[in-house]
C-alpha cells in the first residue's frame, strides 16, 4: 500500500506542473485527502487510473463551503491619555480588538478511489471551485471514470457544479426547469407548511412562519389554522 | 328501498328481491381491477398482497392492469416526489371512470418520514381525491386488505342519485384534475384546492 506521501512524490514527479496539496484530517479516521488544482485535475486522475492503477471510482460526492466570517484577536498597540499620578500622559498600550473578515467559500467534488487490481484504497481526491456564484467549473473525470457519470449529474444537480466535459450533464434527481441547488447551505427550501397537525419544534416555527406570511398578504388561502 | 326484514321474510319463501342500485354496486365493488403501478417499498407489500398467502383475488382485485385505460384503482404505493407527482395525476387523469384511490402509507398520505424534504410532496391527496388512506411505514398486507374492504363498503353505500352519488353520474362533477407544473422552486400550484380545501386544526 502506496502512503499518501509516495503518491504525491509520484505524481509531482510525473506531472511537473501539477499542484498537489495534502489535507490533513483531525478526526480519529485520520484519512487524508489529496486535493487537485483543477487545471491539472484530468491529467493527474489520468496518470492515477493508468500509473497507478486506481481502476475503480467507487464514490463521487460534494461539499458546499459557505463564505465564512471570522472574527480574529488582533493585538494592536495604541496610544491612550492616562492620567497617571495626577499627571495627563499619553501611554503605550496594547489593546485586543476583534477584526472580522469574510474568507469567500467555495464548492467542492470529492471522489473516492479504489484499486482493484492492487487491493488498495481508498484514496480520497478533492477539487475545488473558485468561488459558489459564477466559477463554479471543474473537469469531469468521466471520461476517466465511467462510475462517476450519474454522481457528477447528481453534484451537478444538488450544488451546482457545472462539470466540463462531463458527455451528458443533465440534472438528475430534479426537474429540468428547476433553479436551485437544493443540496447547498443557503438553499431555501419551498414554503409548503401550510397544513401540519402535528407540528413541533422546528416545523412548528416554519408553519408559524408560513401562517404570518398568509394572513400578512391578502390573497393568502382560505382556510386557517387555529390556536396552537 | 326494500325494507330488510321484509326482504329477509321473502327469501325465506324462496323470492329473491334486490333494487338496481344494490345489484349495479355489487358489481362495481367486486371487480375493482388495480393498476400495475409502484412508487417505492409499499409496492413491495402489494405485491405481496396479491400472491397466494393474502391473495387478492378473494376480493376480485387480482387482475393488474398495466394501462390506466383498463383499471378501476389506483394504489399509491409509496413516496410521491414532486418529481413523480405530475405523472401520477396525469395517470389518473387517464383512467376511466370510475376509478378510485388507495393512499397506501405514510408517504402517500402525508410525505411520511420525508416530509421536511425539498423533494417530496407532502401527500397525494393535494392533487387528486382519495378514497381510503392507509397509514404504516409500510403498512402490512392485511392492512392494504382493510383498505380494500373499506372501499369495497363505500362503494356499496354509494346512492346512484342525489347527494352523494359517484363521480360519473354527476354531470357536473369535476372530472379532470389539473396536472401541475414543476415550476423554477416547486409544483405550481402547490395544491389543487378543488380537491384539498386546506384541512382545519382546532386544538
Amino acid at each position: 500500500m502506496k502512503t499518501m506521501e509516495e503518491i504525491k512524490a509520484a505524481i509531482d514527479a510525473a506531472l511537473p506542473g501539477a499542484v498537489l496539496e495534502i489535507v490533513p484530517n483531525p478526526s480519529p479516521s485520520g484519512q487524508r485527502s489529496l486535493r487537485l488544482a483543477p487545471s491539472h485535475a484530468f491529467q493527474v486522475a489520468k496518470f492515477l487510473r493508468d500509473e497507478l492503477s486506481f481502476d475503480f471510482l467507487s464514490n463521487a460526492t460534494g461539499v458546499d463551503w459557505p463564505d465564512k466570517e471570522i472574527s480574529e484577536k488582533v493585538k494592536v498597540a495604541r496610544t491612550v491619555t492616562k492620567t497617571v499620578d495626577g499627571v495627563e500622559q499619553a501611554v503605550e498600550e496594547s489593546v485586543e480588538e476583534t477584526r472580522k473578515r469574510v474568507e469567500p467559500g467555495c464548492l467542492e467534488a470529492v471522489y473516492h478511489l479504489f484499486s482493484i487490481a492492487l487491493g488498495q484504497g481508498p484514496l480520497v481526491i478533492r477539487m475545488r471551485t473558485v468561488n459558489r456564484t459564477d466559477e463554479v467549473e471543474l473537469p469531469s473525470l468521466t471520461p476517466i471514470w465511467r462510475s462517476a457519470d450519474f454522481q457528477e449529474r447528481e453534484i451537478f444537480d444538488l450544488f451546482g457544479i457545472v462539470f466540463t466535459g462531463h458527455p451528458d450533464l443533465r440534472r438528475l434527481l430534479m426537474w429540468d426547469g428547476f433553479k436551485d441547488h437544493p443540496m447547498r447551505r443557503d438553499y431555501v427550501e419551498p414554503d409548503d407548511f401550510e397544513y401540519e397537525p402535528t407540528a413541533h419544534d422546528e416545523v412548528l416555527a416554519r408553519a408559524q412562519a408560513h401562517r404570518a406570511a398568509q394572513s400578512a398578504s391578502p390573497a393568502g388561502q382560505e382556510g386557517t389554522v387555529s390556536g396552537e | 328501498m326494500v325494507d330488510e326484514t321484509l326482504k329477509i321474510e321473502l327469501g325465506k319463501q324462496g323470492v329473491f328481491v334486490t333494487t338496481l342500485q344494490e345489484l349495479y354496486n355489487w358489481g362495481r365493488r367486486n371487480s375493482i381491477w388495480p393498476m400495475q403501478f409502484g412508487l417505492a417499498c409499499c409496492a413491495i407489500e402489494m405485491i405481496a398482497t396479491t400472491m397466494a398467502r393474502y391473495d387478492l383475488a378473494r376480493f376480485g382485485a387480482e387482475v393488474f392492469r398495466p394501462s390506466p385505460r383498463q383499471a378501476d384503482m389506483m394504489i399509491i404505493s409509496g413516496t410521491v416526489t414532486k418529481k413523480m407527482a405530475p405523472q401520477v395525476v396525469r395517470l389518473y387523469n387517464q383512467m376511466a371512470e370510475p376509478k378510485y384511490v388507495i393512499a397506501m402509507g405514510a408517504c402517500a398520505i402525508s410525505g411520511g418520514p420525508f416530509k421536511q424534504g425539498y423533494n417530496v410532496l407532502k401527500g397525494i391527496d393535494r392533487y387528486i381525491p382519495v378514497d381510503v388512506h392507509i397509514p404504516g411505514c409500510p403498512p402490512r398486507p392485511e392492512a392494504l386488505i382493510q383498505a380494500f374492504m373499506t372501499l369495497q363498503k363505500k362503494i356499496d353505500a354509494q346512492p346512484l342519485t342525489g347527494e352523494g352519488r359517484p363521480r360519473f353520474l354527476d354531470a357536473e362533477a369535476q372530472g379532470e384534475f389539473p396536472v401541475p407544473v414543476q415550476g423554477e422552486h416547486d409544483l405550481e400550484p402547490t395544491s389543487n384546492q378543488g380537491v384539498w380545501p386546506l384541512p382545519v386544526v382546532i386544538r
